[in-house]
C-alpha cells in the first residue's frame, strides 16, 4: 500500500514537473503573440514599410577577441553597433574566439551543421571542404551588386572555387623582411640587394654574436615562409603554384635548391637558437628585443612597427622594410611577394536569415575598409584611397609596393588540400631540423600532393 | 523504505537519469567512434563507407607506431615514478616533522591547470632566456641542450613537467592509504621487534595493495591517453618526435580533417587502453585479500 503510494506521489511529482515546463512554454509564446500584435498595429498606424521587417538575430562568430586583437575587436564592435542603430530590427550576437581554437570550433560546428550565419574563414584550401560540403553560401551576387569593383583586383579569386566565390576578403598581407636598422649600422651592414649579399650580412651578424633572424618554427608556416620566398626567387612564382596545383612537379630542380638552401641558413646558424621549439610568438619576442636583427612576417605585424601604443617609439623608428633578395641565376624577381588575401566572411548555406546576413555582410566589408587601416593598421582588401586619409610612411611604401608587385604567392599551406599542407608544414620543420634531405623533402611533398587530400 | 528500495521499478526510475546521462556521452560516442573509423570523412561532406581500410592504413603507418611508443614510454615512466611516489609518502606518514606542508608543496603542481603548468615549463625550457639554460650558462656549460628543439631529448624533456604535474596526485592518495592503516599494527611489529624498513615492507605495503593496483592502472591508462601538455608544449613536434597517439589522433582529425582516419585511431586508442587495463588487473590478482583484522 505504501509502496504505490510513494510511486505515485513520485509519478505525480514529475508530472507536475514537466506541466509546468509545458505551461511555461506556451505562456511565452502567448505574451509574444499580445507583444507582437500592438507592435504591428502600432507600425501600421505609423509607417506600413516597417512591417515587413521582423526581428532578426545574426549569429556572427569571429577572431578578434578583447584580449588578443583589442582594435579588431572595437572595429567591429564600431560596426555592428552602426548596422544595428540603422536597422533596429537586427541583431547581431557575436562569438569571439582566439584562432587556433576558431578553427577548431569551426570544424566541429560545422561536422554537426550548426554554422554561425556569418563567420570567419581562410582562402583556398582551408575552404574548399566548406565548399564542398555545401555548408558556404555562394556570394557571387554580391560581387557583382554593391559590391562591384570595391576590391583590390585578384583578391577574391582565393576564395572561388570553380568560379563561384565563397567569401568575401577583409585583409590583404604581403610579407617582407623587417630589420633592426640599428644593429644593421652596428655591424655595418646595409639592406642586401641580392641573395649573396644577403647571405653575408647572415653570416657577420652569427659572427659577431648577434641572432641573425628571429624565427618560431613550432607553428610550422613561419618557416614555409621562407622556403617559399627561396623557391619563388630559385624557380619563378609558377615553379610553386604548378607543383601544388598538379600541372607540375615538387621534384623540380628549382624547389630542391630552395630546400638546400633553408639547410645552409640553418648551418649558418641563420636563425635563433631553438627556433624549432619556439612559436611564432616566442620567435618574434627575439626581435622585438632586439637580440635578432631580421624577422620576416606578414603586413599583420605592421601596427606593432607604426601606430601600437604598447611598443616603445624608440624600438618603432629602428624598424624598416626590405624585399626578399633575387638569387643570381634565378627566375624570380624583386617585386614577386609572397602573401595573398587573410581572412575574409562567409555566410552560412543553411542560415534562416541568409538574406539579411549577407546585408550586413555588405555593410561589414566596406565599413571594415575605412576602419581597418587607420585604425587597426590592417591593410584591407578593399581599395584605400591613400590621399585623403593620413598614414604612417611604412604604410604607404608598403601599399605603393603593393600596386607595384608582379605577383602574389599565396601561402603554400593555403593553397594546399588539409592532408598535403599538414605534410608540408612537418616537413618544414624537418627540413629546418635536418632531419630529412632536400631529396626526401621533396618526393615527401610530391607523394602528399599526388594523393590529391 | 527497503520494501521501496527493493522495487524494481523504483531503483529502474532512480538510476535511469545516470544511465541515460552515461549513455548519451560516453558510450553512444564510443560505438559511433568506432562507426565513423569504417568512413572516409573529412568532417563536412557525406561520408563514404570504406570498411576496414582505416585500420589497415593505421597498421602500416609508421608515424602511428612512433605515437604508440612515446605514449608506451610514457606509461612505463609513470608507473616506475610510483616507486618514488610511494617513498615519499611513507615518509611523510611516519610522523616527521612538517609533513603537513610537504604534502601541501606536492599537491600545488596538481592545482595548476595544464596550460598554466606548460607555460610555466615553456618558460623554464626557452633556449636562449630559460630558467634552465640560464643556470646551465651560469655554471660554464656553453651550448646547452634546446630542450624542446631537439628531436632527441624532446621526449625526456617534455616527460618531465607531465610526471611533475602528477605527483602530488599519487602522492595525496598514498599518504591517505597509509594514514588508513591502523597505528596499532606497526606498533605490535615494532614490539616484536621489526625495523621500520621491515614494516614497511612487509606490513604497510602489503595492506595497501588494492590502492597500488589503481593507480597503476590509473597511471598507465592516464599515459596512455595522455594530450594537453604535448599539445601546449610542443604540438608534438618539432617533426613528431614527442607526438603521442591523442596527439596524433587530434592532428589528423582536426588538422588534416581525415575524421574517419581520426576516429579509427580513437578507436585503436580505447582497445589499447582496455587491454592494457585488463592485462594489470591480471597480473596483480592476488589470491586472497590482505585485510586489516
Amino acid at each position: 500500500m505504501r509502496k504505490t503510494l510513494l510511486s505515485i506521489v513520485l509519478v505525480l511529482a514529475m508530472l507536475t514537473v514537466l506541466a509546468a515546463c509545458g505551461n511555461n512554454n506556451k505562456a511565452n509564446t502567448n505574451t509574444e503573440d499580445n507583444a507582437k500584435v500592438p507592435a504591428n498595429d502600432g507600425a501600421k498606424v505609423e509607417e506600413p514599410a516597417a512591417e515587413v521587417a521582423e526581428d532578426v538575430t545574426i549569429n556572427f562568430m569571429h577572431l578578434w577577441p578583447a584580449g588578443g586583437s583589442p582594435t579588431q575587436n572595437q572595429i567591429v564592435k564600431k560596426i555592428i553597433e552602426e548596422y544595428q542603430t540603422a536597422n533596429t530590427n537586427v541583431t547581431i550576437k557575436t562569438e569571439e574566439l582566439e584562432n587556433e581554437q576558431y578553427k577548431n570550433k569551426l570544424k566541429v560546428l560545422s561536422a554537426s551543421n550548426q554554422l554561425p550565419d556569418i563567420g570567419v574563414t581562410w582562402a583556398a584550401g582551408f575552404l574548399e571542404p566548406y565548399v564542398k560540403g555545401k555548408r558556404f553560401a555562394p556570394l557571387d551576387d554580391m560581387l557583382q551588386g554593391n559590391l562591384n569593383g570595391k576590391f583590390v583586383a585578384g583578391t577574391t579569386d582565393a576564395y572561388a572555387i570553380d568560379g563561384v566565390t565563397y567569401a568575401l576578403p577583409l585583409e590583404l598581407n604581403i610579407v617582407p623582411v623587417y630589420y633592426n636598422k640599428e644593429l644593421f649600422a652596428n655591424n655595418n651592414l646595409e639592406v642586401p640587394q641580392t641573395y649573396a649579399e644577403f647571405k653575408n650580412v647572415v653570416k657577420t651578424l652569427s659572427d659577431n654574436g648577434v641572432a641573425p633572424i628571429a624565427l618560431g618554427n613550432k607553428d610550422r608556416w613561419t618557416g614555409s615562409l621562407w622556403y617559399m620566398y627561396l623557391a619563388d626567387r630559385f624557380g619563378g612564382p609558377e615553379t610553386l603554384k604548378s607543383a601544388i596545383d598538379r600541372s607540375g612537379t615538387f621534384e623540380d630542380p628549382a624547389l630542391i635548391d630552395a630546400a638546400k638552401e633553408i639547410q645552409e641558413l640553418v648551418k649558418m646558424n641563420g636563425f635563433n637558437k631553438g627556433f624549432n621549439g619556439l612559436s611564432n610568438d616566442e620567435g618574434k619576442a627575439e626581435f622585438m628585443n632586439e637580440q635578432a636583427a631580421m624577422y620576416m612576417m606578414g603586413t599583420w605585424e605592421l601596427p606593432n612597427y607604426t601606430t601600437n601604443p604598447d611598443v616603445a617609439q624608440e624600438f618603432k623608428d629602428k624598424i624598416g622594410f626590405f624585399k626578399f633578395p633575387t638569387i643570381d641565376g634565378g627566375k624570380g624577381d624583386l617585386n614577386s611577394w609572397v602573401g595573398g588575401p587573410g581572412v575574409g566572411l562567409f555566410v552560412s548555406e543553411d542560415s534562416k536569415v541568409k538574406d539579411e546576413a549577407k546585408k550586413f555582410v555588405e555593410f561589414f566589408v566596406e565599413k571594415w575598409g575605412e576602419h581597418s587601416i587607420t585604425e587597426a593598421g590592417v591593410i584591407p582588401a578593399t581599395k584605400v584611397d591613400t590621399s585623403t586619409i593620413e598614414l604612417n610612411q611604412m604604410y604607404i611604401d608598403l601599399l605603393n609596393e603593393l600596386s607595384n608587385a608582379s605577383n602574389l604567392t599565396l601561402f603554400a599551406d593555403v593553397q594546399m588540400k588539409p592532408v598535403a599542407a599538414e605534410t608540408h608544414l612537418n616537413m618544414i620543420q624537418a627540413l629546418f631540423g635536418n632531419a630529412v634531405t632536400p631529396e626526401e623533402f621533396a618526393k615527401k611533398h610530391e607523394e602528399a600532393l599526388s594523393a590529391g587530400k | 523504505m527497503d520494501k521501496v528500495m527493493s522495487n524494481k521499478k523504483v531503483i529502474a526510475l532512480y538510476v535511469l537519469p545516470a544511465l541515460l546521462l552515461i549513455l548519451a556521452i560516453v558510450y553512444i560516442p564510443i560505438i559511433l567512434t568506432g562507426y565513423y573509423g569504417l568512413m572516409e570523412w573529412d568532417g563536412v561532406s557525406p561520408m563514404t563507407f570504406i570498411g576496414l581500410d582505416n585500420y589497415q592504413l593505421l597498421l602500416k603507418d609508421g608515424e602511428f607506431w612512433n605515437s604508440v611508443q612515446h605514449s608506451l614510454f610514457l606509461a612505463v615512466v609513470s608507473a616506475l615514478s610510483l616507486i618514488a611516489y610511494l617513498l615519499v609518502a611513507l615518509v611523510l606518514s611516519s610522523q616527521i616533522k612538517g609533513s603537513n606542508l610537504f604534502r601541501k608543496i606536492y599537491l600545488i603542481p596538481m592545482l595548476m591547470s595544464s596550460v598554466a603548468v606548460a607555460q610555466l615549463w615553456l618558460k623554464i625550457y626557452h633556449p636562449t632566456n630559460g630558467v634552465m639554460n640560464s643556470m646551465l650558462n651560469a655554471i660554464g656549460i656553453e651550448n646547452p641542450p634546446l630542450w624542446l628543439a631537439d628531436t632527441s631529448i624532446v621526449l625526456g624533456a617534455i616527460f618531465v613537467p607531465i610526471i611533475w604535474q602528477y605527483a602530488g596526485f599519487y602522492i595525496l592518495i598514498y599518504y591517505a592509504a597509509f594514514k588508513n592503516i591502523p597505528a596499532s599494527l606497526a606498533e605490535a611489529a615494532r614490539i616484536d621487534g621489526a625495523s621500520p624498513w621491515q614494516i614497511a615492507i612487509r606490513i604497510k605495503l602489503p595492506l595497501i595493495a588494492e590502492v597500488i593496483k589503481v593507480t597503476v592502472v590509473l597511471a598507465v591508462v592516464g599515459s596512455l591517453k595522455y594530450f594537453d601538455l604535448i599539445y601546449v608544449m610542443t604540438g608534438g613536434g618539432p617533426n613528431g618526435a614527442s607526438e603521442v597517439m591523442a596527439s596524433y589522433m587530434y592532428h589528423k582529425a582536426f588538422r588534416g580533417f581525415d575524421f574517419g582516419y581520426g576516429s579509427a585511431i580513437g578507436f585503436f586508442l580505447l582497445i589499447i587502453c582496455l587491454v592494457f587495463t585488463w592485462m594489470i588487473r591480471k597480473l596483480t590478482a592476488t589470491k586472497e585479500n590482505i585485510e586489516y583484522s
